[in-house]
């Protein structure tokens, strides 16, 4: 380069550099702002955009496929489905509600837990605060509890329709124990969080479940041949459960960490197994093409057997 | 009728999910069985007509030919979902801007509620207290009840019904479910939300709450109305009215599956079909239980020094 020899030789000083510099400069930048505002025009083509969303988003088969497969919160979907399996009223959509719910209840509850403490002097108290003073603490609240009451039902109407579809039938049984146990922990969810207010209501309705304990067989003290065995009201299964022999404090910060803590993480790992099933069981049972009874016992051959 | 009150128990903050339940649950029955009539008469007309049933889709719903089997997720399912997101949340604002969640006087061990409530959810099984010792009815019966659910598919061995309503393929499984679901665990659970007050005290809806109503029942035992005063005779006698019950009960479930379920019965291995007896067998002792409480006053069937039945 001419300048590089110039710089050797020592003839061009300081102010010439400078001055070529500028000359470069007005010339460089309007080309590199031209491009800037050209590129803005289309900001998918940004490296920023195309590090997020990976492919385009013409209205192409391709592009609906890659919408649902490359997202990942989308890909729990199979990028295509049965026509009919988007039908209402086969789905009635409550195994999805439910899970809409868990999530609604997740985000209140975190915003709750900024709120309240589990001990016997302040629980009430913080939710008398969250009543009055906490800005928009009484809906959130509200909404804590009633997302909780929706999602008992979304979960009763959910395994209803699972069973009048015969879904839990052959390859999915095993998807339908997972979800039995999942009703159980959301009914459990639920009843730990009744006691968290620590008042009348959530107070005798605890000690009324957890009373029952008392009378496990074996493991209760009052149950059948639990005295035999030694059990007594301060070592027996419902003593574990309270954390001691009445509903105190040690019940409040048990039952407040199984509900914010326990169940949830157990309940999560559930439904990502029961997700995964209902995936690699086949995808949503059906709606199916019908079977005839004298074909019952015959083997299905795939589509051919649904007389196509 | 004290509209009062029966307002105080319909508009308990509590209470509200299950006066919501009941329509929820009318209409989705409406729906299902809409489908499943519809399927039957397709399964009718498709078993008459063997050629039809050769070449027909087998839906109740239009399908023709050239038309595409599968749809895109994006965005046939996801509005949906987005849908569904939606109005579930609007519901949600809507009942939290428009009813507030109770709010008791703080926790007092030595202020007793009367009565005092498990959540609705659990209201079956507090209902069913009254007919059993607390290790049954807490213990024992929820165990049972979510063991029996999950074996479900594993006793179930009709192919029939797999992916879509139907009724006239799955009598026996849908009745049964029917029973257990909508009969036995919602039923108590409105018994035990619009009926129960005061002392676990039987209220007509809209009958005033009267907390120093005295009813005066003498319950008896089964022994005693035979007779049986020895301890020893009364563990005996319970013992053969149970043993005897699962016995006999056994056979007629028995003889009623090799009549009515044939082919079903001819699937089922002897592991399957003795759970089969036993669940039913237990399922349907509840009512017999609350029958005999209600009708004759008999608490106890089987007597002995560790455990009442």
């Amino acid at each position: 380069m001419a300048e590089e020899n110039n710089d050797k030789n020592g003839k061009v000083g300081l102010i010439d550099r400078v001055k070529d510099d500028i000359q470069a400069m007005k010339v460089d930048i309007p080309t590199k702002a031209k491009e800037q505002i050209e590129g803005l025009k289309d900001p998918t083509k940004t490296q920023a955009y195309t590090s997020i969303f990976r492919h385009k988003h013409d209205d192409t088969p391709r592009n609906r496929a890659l919408g649902v497969l490359s997202n990942v919160f989308l890909h729990l979907h199979p990028a295509k489905i049965n026509r009919d399996a988007v039908r209402y009223s086969y789905t009635w959509g409550m195994g999805g509600i439910t899970f809409f719910l868990f999530i609604v209840l997740t985000y209140t509850g975190v915003l709750l837990m900024f709120y309240y403490h589990p001990t016997k002097v302040q629980a009430f108290r913080d939710v008398l605060y969250l009543e009055h003073d906490v800005p928009f603490g009484k809906i959130l609240r509200n909404m804590h509890r009633w997302a909780a009451h929706l999602m008992v039902i979304a979960v009763w109407l959910h395994m209803f329709r699972v069973f009048l579809t015969g879904s839990y039938k052959k390859p999915r049984e095993f998807n339908w124990n997972i979800g039995v146990l999942l009703l159980v922990f959301t009914l459990l969810l639920s009843f730990t969080g009744y006691l968290l207010p620590d008042d009348q209501l959530g107070f005798w309705a605890v000690t009324v479940g957890t009373n029952m304990a008392r009378a496990t067989p074996l493991l209760g003290h009052e149950g059948p041949f639990g005295h035999q065995l030694g059990m007594t009201p301060y070592n027996d299964v419902r003593f574990g459960l309270l954390g001691g022999s009445i509903v105190d404090a040690n019940a409040l910060l048990r039952s407040y960490i199984w509900h914010c803590i326990g169940i949830p993480i157990v309940a999560s790992v559930l439904m990502i197994v029961h997700f995964w099933r209902v995936r690699k069981d086949g995808g949503i049972s059906g709606p199916a093409p019908v079977m005839l009874p004298q074909e019952a016992d015959k083997p299905r051959r795939g589509p051919k057997a649904a007389g196509e | 009728m004290d509209w009062r009150q029966l307002w105080e128990i319909c508009s308990a903050p509590d209470n509200v999910p299950i006066v919501g339940l009941i329509p929820l649950l009318i209409f989705y029955i409406y729906l299902a069985w809409k489908q499943a009539h519809a399927n039957d008469q397709l399964i009718a007309q498709l078993e008459t007509d063997p050629a039809m049933a050769k070449t027909h889709h087998r839906k109740t719903w239009p399908f023709k030919q050239g038309w595409q089997k599968e749809v895109h997720v994006w965005p046939f399912l996801l509005r949906i979902e987005f849908l569904a997101a939606i109005i579930v949340t609007i519901i949600l604002m809507v009942w939290s801007i428009t009813l507030n969640a109770p709010l008791e006087e703080p926790s007092n061990p030595n202020l007793t509620m009367n009565p005092a409530k498990a959540p609705w959810y659990f209201l079956g099984l507090q209902e069913m207290l009254v007919y059993f010792d607390p290790w049954i009815a807490g213990v024992v019966m929820p165990t049972l009840i979510i063991i029996g659910l999950m074996v479900i598919p594993y006793i179930d061995t009709n192919p029939l019904g797999s992916g879509y309503y139907t009724w006239k393929q799955r009598k026996f499984s849908i009745s049964t479910f029917l029973f257990g679901f909508i009969i036995m665990w919602v039923t108590m659970i409105m018994i035990g939300t619009f009926i129960r007050g005061p002392g676990w005290q039987w209220f007509w809806p809209g009958q005033t709450w009267d907390h120093n109503r005295l009813i005066y029942e003498v319950n008896r035992d089964l022994p005693d109305i035979f007779g049986i005063t020895s301890n020893l005779g009364k563990g005996i006698f319970g013992a053969i009215v149970v043993g005897g019950y699962y016995a006999i009960g056994g056979f007629v479930v028995y003889s009623l599956f090799r009549r009515y379920m044939a082919k079903d019965f001819k699937r089922m291995s002897l592991l399957q079909f003795s759970i089969t007896q036993f669940l039913l067998l237990t399922m349907v002792a509840l009512p017999i239980k609350m029958g005999i409480r209600l009708l004759w006053h008999i608490k106890y069937v089987w007597i002995t020094p560790w455990f009442n039945i």
